[in-house]
């Protein structure tokens, strides 16, 4: 299993690496729209996959990390490593107020409060006079990389996106499997017993929800740069919905599921955007379709098929094993 | 002129009736939703959207049928009862058992196909729905003069809560209801009809969403995306007022209505936040609500 894993894994590489060569095959752009996108529905499931808290609001997190990028860039003349620092900087620290707020509540209500938070977050960002309300940021200018990297070239940008895409996805694999992981999933599994054992449950979910809102900012950082707009669309309710959906679709009980369910509703809404508004439609079918049937998400059930399969030919082979003693 | 900490009096007493306006249909609105989740243990988020069609239908009505006001304000809530008994039947009722925020979810997947829908079928543009003859004109009160379709929403907001409070506390079928929240199983046990008594709220709640959309549909203009923003706000004012108490949400949805119309005449800026303001202020001193019993 882990060779074969780690072999999907550099063939997964090595075609995401072909990329940038291949631009009439796959459009770079939509491949580093995916890449943040996928990034930014694991770093969503460490709250909702594996500590059992399903935030709202994650659009805050995602769009106030691209204005703030954006404004660092465009507005101050900075560079990208800044305006990405100051992104994940100003989102970790929105995920740690929402997360101080919204914890002191849970189940549906917290849904609630985040959602209503990430409300206030969009009315601030559509008032303030540097986000140009509903035209949003644009031509935000990308820079030079500490001061070698020219983000310009096209080749030069889709791998830095890929690199810190893939750095942000370690890291993401990297809490999950800590001991500080390990403690999210006692909170979610029983959270009274994770108290009585003496963890400081409310301060592992703030800390939780400042570490997934601060990757979620790194995605955001990423799309300000690589499409060098910022827009309410980024901080909108919507954005909340499709992280939750892609999460969903993904399957939300692994760390890289919700890779699978970003591909794919990118994918709809790349290909099918002159559907116009049936697209929206087709995304409310599918969460639809998710909720009452696969709730495992597309790699929960292919792993559950397999578990079956595996189970039954070793049933098969211990009743073999019987009817050959007897 | 009279002024009241520099603003005149009648600025003052001008927003706190249109405050009082929109916190009417907070009221309806948070009403629903505290109906529908004591009994069938769903936050619907569809709420919005069902507000949007009760609008929608009666504009439909109107331009296609000629159907006028007073006959929408019948029609649409029925219409939009048995689309919300259709989808409680096909839909919410499987998940049902399951965590509840299955249930926000699912129904969030329905606001983006109804909404959807309607934008395919009329465009994201608002329509415009004149208010009906009767109530056209303004009234003085003494102090102010004010529109009399106003006065007509909130005297029908009043009257919709204090008959719904009547229905559910002062009723055989309302008793029934209560026990069924309390204690479903048992009340099975009974011979009540527990499952239909879900289906017949879920109707209900969601046919006092689409009545509050018949109302709003002369003030606002009508549009697929109108539903959404505000049931969020009803989302704020659920959180502060807690969904255990029917009668709580409809009094928090007033008074937070006559807040944000005071915040607008004092600093209109954060007229639109305020509510979530209060929200984040409330969940400080007070985690439980304002009327919160239980934790959902």
């Amino acid at each position: 299993m882990g060779m074969r894993s780690l072999l999907l894994a550099l063939g997964a590489l090595a075609l995401l690496a072909l990329v940038p060569f291949f631009p009439q095959v796959v459009y770079p752009v939509f491949a580093m729209r995916v890449m943040c996108l996928a990034l930014f529905a694991c770093a969503f499931n460490i709250l909702l996959g594996h500590t059992g808290i399903l935030s709202f609001g994650h659009a805050a997190f995602f769009g106030s990390a691209a204005y703030f990028c954006g404004y660092m860039l465009k507005e101050l003349g900075l560079s990208p490593e800044i305006g990405i620092v100051t992104g994940v900087a100003a989102a970790s620290l929105l995920g740690a107020i929402f997360g101080a707020l919204a914890t002191r509540r849970s189940g549906i209500y917290l849904a609630m409060i985040t959602l209503a938070l990430s409300q206030l977050v969009y009315f601030l960002f559509l008032r303030l006079p540097w986000t140009h309300a509903e035209d949003g940021m644009q031509q935000i200018p990308r820079g030079v990389l500490l001061g070698i990297l020219d983000l310009d070239d096209d080749v030069t940008l889709y791998f830095v996106v890929l690199v810190l895409t893939l750095a942000g996805l370690a890291l993401v694999h990297r809490i999950v499997n800590s001991p500080f992981g390990e403690v999210l999933r006692a909170i979610r599994e029983h959270e009274p017993r994770a108290i009585s054992l003496g963890y400081p449950v409310a301060r592992y979910k703030i800390l939780a929800f400042t570490l997934s809102a601060g990757l979620s900012g790194l995605a955001g950082s990423l799309k300000v740069i690589v499409y060098q707009v910022a827009s309410l669309r980024d901080v909108h309710w919507s954005m909340s919905g499709d992280v939750i959906l892609m999460t969903l679709l993904g399957g939300m009980n692994s760390v890289f599921g919700p890779v699978i369910g970003a591909a794919l509703i990118s994918s709809l809404y790349h290909y099918f955007d002159a559907l116009g508004g049936w697209v929206t439609i087709m995304v409310g079918a599918i969460f639809i379709a998710c909720v009452l049937t696969f709730r495992r998400g597309i790699v929960g059930e292919l792993e559950a098929a397999l578990a079956t399969r595996r189970s039954t030919t070793s049933a098969n082979d211990e009743k073999d094993g019987t009817n050959a003693t007897n | 002129m009279i002024e009241i900490f520099g603003v005149p009096l009648v600025a003052l007493t001008g927003q706190i009736m249109l405050g009082i306006v929109n916190g009417a249909f907070y009221a309806v609105l948070s009403l629903g939703l505290a109906i529908i989740f004591g009994i069938v243990k769903v936050v619907n988020f569809a709420h919005g959207a069902f507000f949007m069609m009760g609008a929608f239908i009666a504009f439909l009505l109107l331009e296609n049928l000629g159907i006028g006001y007073w006959g929408a304000i019948f029609l649409a809530p029925l219409i939009v009862g048995a689309f919300g008994i259709v989808i409680e039947r096909l839909f919410l009722r499987r998940i049902y058992g399951l965590d509840p925020i299955y249930g926000l979810l699912l129904t969030f997947g329905m606001v983006l196909v109804i909404e959807g829908g309607f934008r395919v079928a009329y465009g994201s543009s608002g329509q415009i729905y004149t208010t009906p003859g009767a109530l056209r004109g303004a009234a003085d009160l003494g102090f102010m003069f004010m529109p009399i379709y106003r006065l007509f929403v909130i005297a029908a907001a009043v009257a919709i809560c204090v008959l719904v409070w009547f229905a559910i506390e002062r009723t055989s079928m309302g008793a029934k209801l209560r026990a069924a929240t309390e204690r479903p199983q048992l009340t099975q046990a009974f011979g009540i009809d527990v499952p239909l008594l879900m289906t017949l709220t879920y109707g209900g709640g969601v046919a006092l969403a689409a009545l509050a959309g018949v109302l709003a549909a002369p003030i606002q203009s009508v549009s697929p995306s109108m539903g959404s923003e505000l049931v969020i706000i009803v989302f704020a004012i659920v959180v502060i007022g807690g969904l255990g108490s029917v009668s709580g949400a409809a009094i928090t949805g007033l008074l937070l209505g006559v807040v944000e119309g005071l915040t607008k005449v004092f600093y209109s800026e954060a007229s639109t936040i305020i509510v979530f303001l209060i929200m984040a202020l409330v969940l400080l001193v007070r985690p439980a609500g304002l009327f919160g019993r239980e934790e959902g």
